[in-house]
């Protein structure tokens, strides 16, 4: 018997009136590639900023390697845990941005060990040779003191995914990393990510790349509106969308 | 391949044909102008009742030359104490704590709000005030023998300048994107080691053009603790002239040593300019 790595509980989530997350449920497996998919303001991003917390959710659970997110339960209430208790769970969870993020004042190679030395403590041998083997993996070997805006979109890209990796993540968590990028730099970001797929990482992708997520994700989620509509095989939910919303929603993107 | 289609007639070659220089009359005319009237300023001055002489003498005596040593100490240390203060002070206003957010309001509003040469008048004298200060128990001590004129100036300063800091430093950290605050974040820095790692290094860039501002503004404020007996470099210079009353050349003398200082920090500020923008595409070869 497995247990899922993310176990998402009736979640909601409101920015002031405006319900951002409504009663959302989900489980994403071990080494299983999930992609989310959905109209801009559904929520996709809310749901990922919610798993790492970023933003703090008003309802429902998130457990996390079987640990409840954010909170801890005693005497049948629940008591917010403190920043230091989140930071340590928000060490599971690596995060891609869409507009990368990277650190301008460090180079790709400071980038990426910043997490390892000053958060985890680690030594600075090991962990420099982990960052230059990870910039091997993301093939920029050649750029490791190079500074972001010496680096081309794709590269950056690249870097903040070797960046999320370094802190050794058990969950990756991807907010549409292909869609700032001009449309000949997204392959080599995508390629990145399938090879990430590919050696069993778990992940959570909110992408418009139809193609990449019927190639890779274990499963599509359909949202709209805060809620989950319809989720299954990228087959299934890409090629015969059961719901009217799904439908509607593909033959506006393809 | 199609022939190129034939081009219109009527327009000549103009390759290889020299653009002409453009005279500047108004230019010439109008440097001449200023010469004629710096020298006339210079005539008036040479053949006023100034003694020259004493300038140049004066220029390196021993007590300006301590004058303007005292000035720098002080400019320096009240600098970092209103620097120090002011990073503080901005980390708060920008903080979620509403307790800490007010706080630092008040005191940009107090310290902004009263004239610098009040608080260092009151800083010197709160001897009236307190006449003896301490820990209860611990310490204490007589006020008019802690609060020197050195005290006085390095707190009056450099808590003044720290309320002009703070906003410095907000609108520097204002400058950093929500996103580095967030990447910092999610590889698990805390709030405070994101700030010193992250968003600092990134705000200082923006905030050192107006600290060099600020700093050389400090310099001259100084000046103001002549009142409060800080042996500066003004007020070496009214001691002597209260001696020989000599009052425009001394008065000359200290302005030539600010203007010397403040001329030498302009290209100190592009150094540490440089040093913060590493990363930016202005240096990206
Ligand atoms: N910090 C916030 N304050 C107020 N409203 C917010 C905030 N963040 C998100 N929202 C709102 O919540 C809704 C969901 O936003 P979210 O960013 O999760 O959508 P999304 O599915 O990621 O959309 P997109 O495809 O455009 O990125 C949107 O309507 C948005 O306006
Ligand atoms: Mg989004």
């Amino acid at each position: 018997m497995t247990t899922p790595l993310v176990a998402i509980r009736s979640v909601s989530k409101s920015f002031g009136e405006f319900q951002a997350l409504g009663n959302v449920s989900l489980d994403v497996w071990p080494g299983e590639v999930v992609c989310l998919i959905g109209a801009s303001g559904s929520g996709k991003t809310t749901l990922l900023r919610c798993i790492n917390q970023l933003a703090a959710i008003d309802a429902g659970g998130i457990w996390l390697d079987g640990e409840l997110l954010g909170f801890r339960e005693q005497g049948g209430r629940l008591h917010r845990l403190t920043e230091r208790q989140i930071r340590r769970q928000r060490l599971k969870t690596g995060m891609v941005f869409q507009r990368f993020n990277l650190f301008p004042h460090k180079t790709a190679l400071d980038n990426i060990t910043e997490g390892p030395l000053q958060v985890q403590g680690r030594k600075f041998d090991e962990v420099r040779a982990e960052a230059l083997e990870l910039l091997r993996r993301v093939g920029l070997s050649a750029k490791a003191d190079s500074y972001p805006a010496q680096l081309s979109g794709g590269q950056q890209q690249r870097v903040a995914i070797a960046r999320a990796l370094a802190m050794k993540p058990m969950l990756m968590l991807f907010d549409e990393p292909t869609s700032a990028l001009d449309p000949e730099l997204v392959g080599e970001v995508l390629a990145v990510m399938k090879e990430l797929a590919r050696s069993g990482m778990t992940m959570m992708v909110v992408t418009h790349e139809l193609g990449f997520a019927r190639e890779v994700a274990d499963r599509v989620v359909y949202m709209d509106q805060g809620a989950i509509v319809e989720q299954g095989r990228a087959s299934d939910v890409l090629g015969a969308p059961r719901e009217q919303r799904t439908r509607a929603f593909l033959s506006a993107v393809i | 391949m199609k022939p190129a289609p034939a081009l219109a007639e009527g327009f000549p070659d103009l390759s290889g044909m020299r653009i002409a220089r453009e005279p500047h009359w108004f230019r010439w005319l109008s440097a001449a102008l200023i010469v004629l009237v710096l020298a006339a300023i210079v005539r008036a001055f040479a053949g006023g009742q100034i003694e020259w002489s004493y300038v140049s003498r004066f220029l390196t005596a021993k007590v300006i030359l301590e004058g303007i040593v005292n000035t720098m100490v002080m400019a320096v240390l009240a600098m970092a104490l209103g620097i120090i203060l002011g990073i503080v002070v901005a980390v708060m206003r920008l903080s979620p704590n509403p307790v800490l957010k007010t706080v630092a309001a008040g005191y940009t509003w107090l310290f902004r709000g009263t004239p610098l040469i009040l608080q260092l008048l009151l800083w010197f004298n709160l001897a009236l005030v307190f006449p003896t200060i301490g820990i209860p128990g611990l310490w204490s001590a007589r006020a008019v023998d802690v609060m020197t004129p050195f005290l006085a100036a390095l707190l009056g300063l450099g808590i003044n300048q720290g309320a002009y800091t703070s906003e410095v430093m907000r609108a520097g950290m204002l400058s950093v994107d929500i996103g580095q605050y967030e990447a910092a974040q999610a590889i698990g820095m805390g709030r405070l080691r994101a700030l010193r790692r992250i968003v600092l290094p990134q705000a200082m860039r923006v905030a050192i053009p107006p600290l060099g501002n600020e700093f050389i503004g400090m310099v001259k404020a100084t000046s103001l603790a002549s009142v409060i007996q800080y042996p500066e470099l003004l007020h070496n210079a009214e001691n002597i002239y209260y001696a020989n009353s000599r009052v425009i050349e001394l008065l000359i003398v200290a302005g030539l040593w600010y203007l010397l200082v403040v001329s030498v920090l302009t290209p100190l500020q592009m150094l540490l300019e440089r040093r913060f923008a590493r990363g930016t595409l202005r240096l990206a070869r």
